[in-house]
């Protein structure tokens, strides 16, 4: 089966958005999109997978199978969970070069850029840097 | 009279629309806003009269220099300190509890010597005790918490004892709001010899303070949290004990004569403020706190005493909220969890209404543990909020639990 592009995988999420102008949806949408996630095993809950600077704990686990990245993610605090869905939706199962060279355009499209700032605290940044290090990881492996 | 519209057009940021909506600002515990003549007079200052002040013999320092010096008697007066020198500026609260452990605490707090604070403390009354405790093998000890967010005199009785060289405690906790029985603190500290600071941080903007009622060795508060300017912040201490301790940082104003074979430092105050201070920020705390004075700090007492009873059980009567901090003596904060969700979803819905709390752990790491809570949500409430805006929040909780939920 032919796998959608990272950047094919952003737009339909930007789509998906398009719908909304308003916060409210936006945020039912995360909740809704959250909720359907599936947990990460306790095992995967390790200091290792912790990503820090969140008010709420994210966690990612990475693995390397058949030459492409394979993300899990889990929060405690839904929204959070919801927006890493949103990044190992778009980035699992592409090639380490891809993830690390990917521009993620789509988050400051769907209007979620603000969970970005490095004060908000949440650590989404820090999550996006960790994906890519992976990357960048695997490539040299 | 305490009339609120009047009030709440002196604090421009009130009526500045936040995400398309009317702002209401709950997280007064963090910092508060400023009134309009607060503003003004750190922009009057710079514009008509700002040069460096102290040893200047020009027009601009002098008047500078008056209207710094002024400030200090008016904070002075406002607490009741015996002398005009025992105000020590400093940028806040956490550079005044840093002071005292790196002077007070180098000098008079030795190997196997106590510490005493308690559960409760916010960071800067833990980590600066820490530091010290590592450098000089003194001991830190804690006055544990209750259920309802409060300690047991009995724990205070048995934990300070003649081996304990200081207390420091705060006066109102920022993550619960408990408030607490300073006057008994300060007597049991007395008793066993201890000297004893408050963390006055979340009380200045709340209570009339009387540091020579309470006979309160150090209080230390922020200038940011009683409607003035940030980098701002008042060490009070007892002459007697300012006299004894060396000085902080050394630099230029803090000095009588500088020679290579010997400096002589200056007098008090100024022995504990080196460098350039802040001064227009603390120009425009004189004016900051001459409006608390003039809106009346008893009538602020009573009206946040109502404001705070009314949203207490508005909050309360939430089903699946829980009040984190349920001591009978507490002040304007309130601190929840809503059952099965976190805090900082919690945090963000409200943030989209317009709404700002805080979330999180409130510097206060040990309160969370003891709970076993990620952190809460913090509501805090200052003089120019509303009965409305409690109705605001109410709602908007009662959306986000159902969304999150």
């Amino acid at each position: 089966m032919e796998t959608k592009s990272i950047n094919e995988l952003q737009d339909e999420i930007v789509e998906d958005f398009s719908m909304y102008d308003d916060w409210n949806d936006k945020y039912e949408y995360l909740i809704e999109f959250g909720k359907t996630l599936p947990k990460l095993d306790e095992e995967y809950k390790t200091d290792e997978n912790r990503i820090h600077g969140c008010q709420s704990r994210v966690w990612l686990n990475a693995q390397m199978i058949d030459g492409k990245v394979i993300f899990e993610a889990d929060s405690d605090a839904i929204i959070t969970k919801g927006i890493v869905g949103l990044l190992v939706s778009v980035l699992s199962g592409h090639t380490p070069k891809e993830i690390a060279e990917s521009d993620l355009y789509f988050i400051g499209k769907i209007g979620l850029q603000e969970h970005l700032s490095p004060t908000r605290a949440n650590g989404l940044l820090s999550m996006i840097k960790k994906m890519k290090t992976y990357g960048i990881a695997f490539q040299a492996k | 009279m305490f009339d609120i519209e009047k009030i709440r057009a002196d604090f421009p940021i009130l009526n500045e629309p936040i995400r398309g909506k009317k702002l209401v600002y709950l997280d007064n515990a963090a910092s508060t806003q400023k009134p309009q003549v607060v503003i003004d007079a750190e922009k009057y200052f710079y514009e008509h009269q700002y040069a460096n002040i102290h040893r200047g013999v020009h027009y601009l320092s002098q008047i500078g220099t008056d209207l710094y010096e002024g400030v200090r008697k008016q904070i002075q007066l406002f607490i009741n300190a015996k002398h005009e020198y025992e105000i020590i500026y400093t940028k806040g609260t956490t550079n005044a509890i840093n002071l005292v452990a790196y002077t007070f605490g180098r000098k008079f707090i030795n190997k196997g010597d106590e510490i005493v604070i308690t559960e409760m403390e916010h960071h800067s009354n833990i980590v600066p005790w820490q530091i010290l405790c590592e450098e000089k093998k003194c001991i830190l000890k804690v006055i544990p918490m209750q259920e309802d967010g409060s300690i047991l005199l009995e724990d205070a009785r048995k934990i300070i004892t003649p081996k304990t060289k200081l207390v420091s405690t705060f006066y109102v906790s920022n993550a619960l709001g408990t408030i607490n029985p300073v006057k008994e603190l300060i007597r049991i500290a007395h008793e066993n010899d201890a000297k004893i600071l408050l963390d006055a941080a979340q009380a200045i903007q709340h209570y009339p303070i009387d540091v020579q009622e309470l006979d309160v060795d150090f209080l230390v508060f922020s200038g940011h949290k009683i409607y003035g300017p940030t980098g701002t912040g008042i060490l009070y201490a007892k002459e007697q004990l300012l006299n004894q301790m060396p000085p902080y940082e050394g630099g230029g104003d803090m000095i009588k004569t500088v020679s290579f074979e010997k400096t002589v430092y200056n007098d008090l105050p100024f022995k504990f403020e080196a460098g350039t201070p802040n001064i227009a920020g603390c120009i425009a705390l004189g004016t900051a706190i001459k409006y608390v004075q003039d809106l009346g700090i008893k009538n602020i007492m009573k009206y946040e005493a109502e404001l705070f009873k009314y949203a207490t059980k508005k909050l309360k009567a939430i089903e699946g909220l829980k009040i984190y901090g349920t001591s009978k003596n507490k002040s304007c904060v309130i601190s929840f969890l809503l059952e099965g969700i976190h805090p900082y979803d919690v945090g963000v819905i409200l943030d989209n209404s317009g709404i700002a709390i805080r979330t999180g752990h409130h510097c206060a790491q040990p309160v969370m543990d003891h709970y076993h809570i990620p952190g809460t949500c913090r509501a805090s409430f200052a003089f120019y909020n509303t009965k409305e805006e409690v109705d605001v929040l109410v709602t908007s909780i009662l959306k986000a639990k159902k969304m999150l939920s």
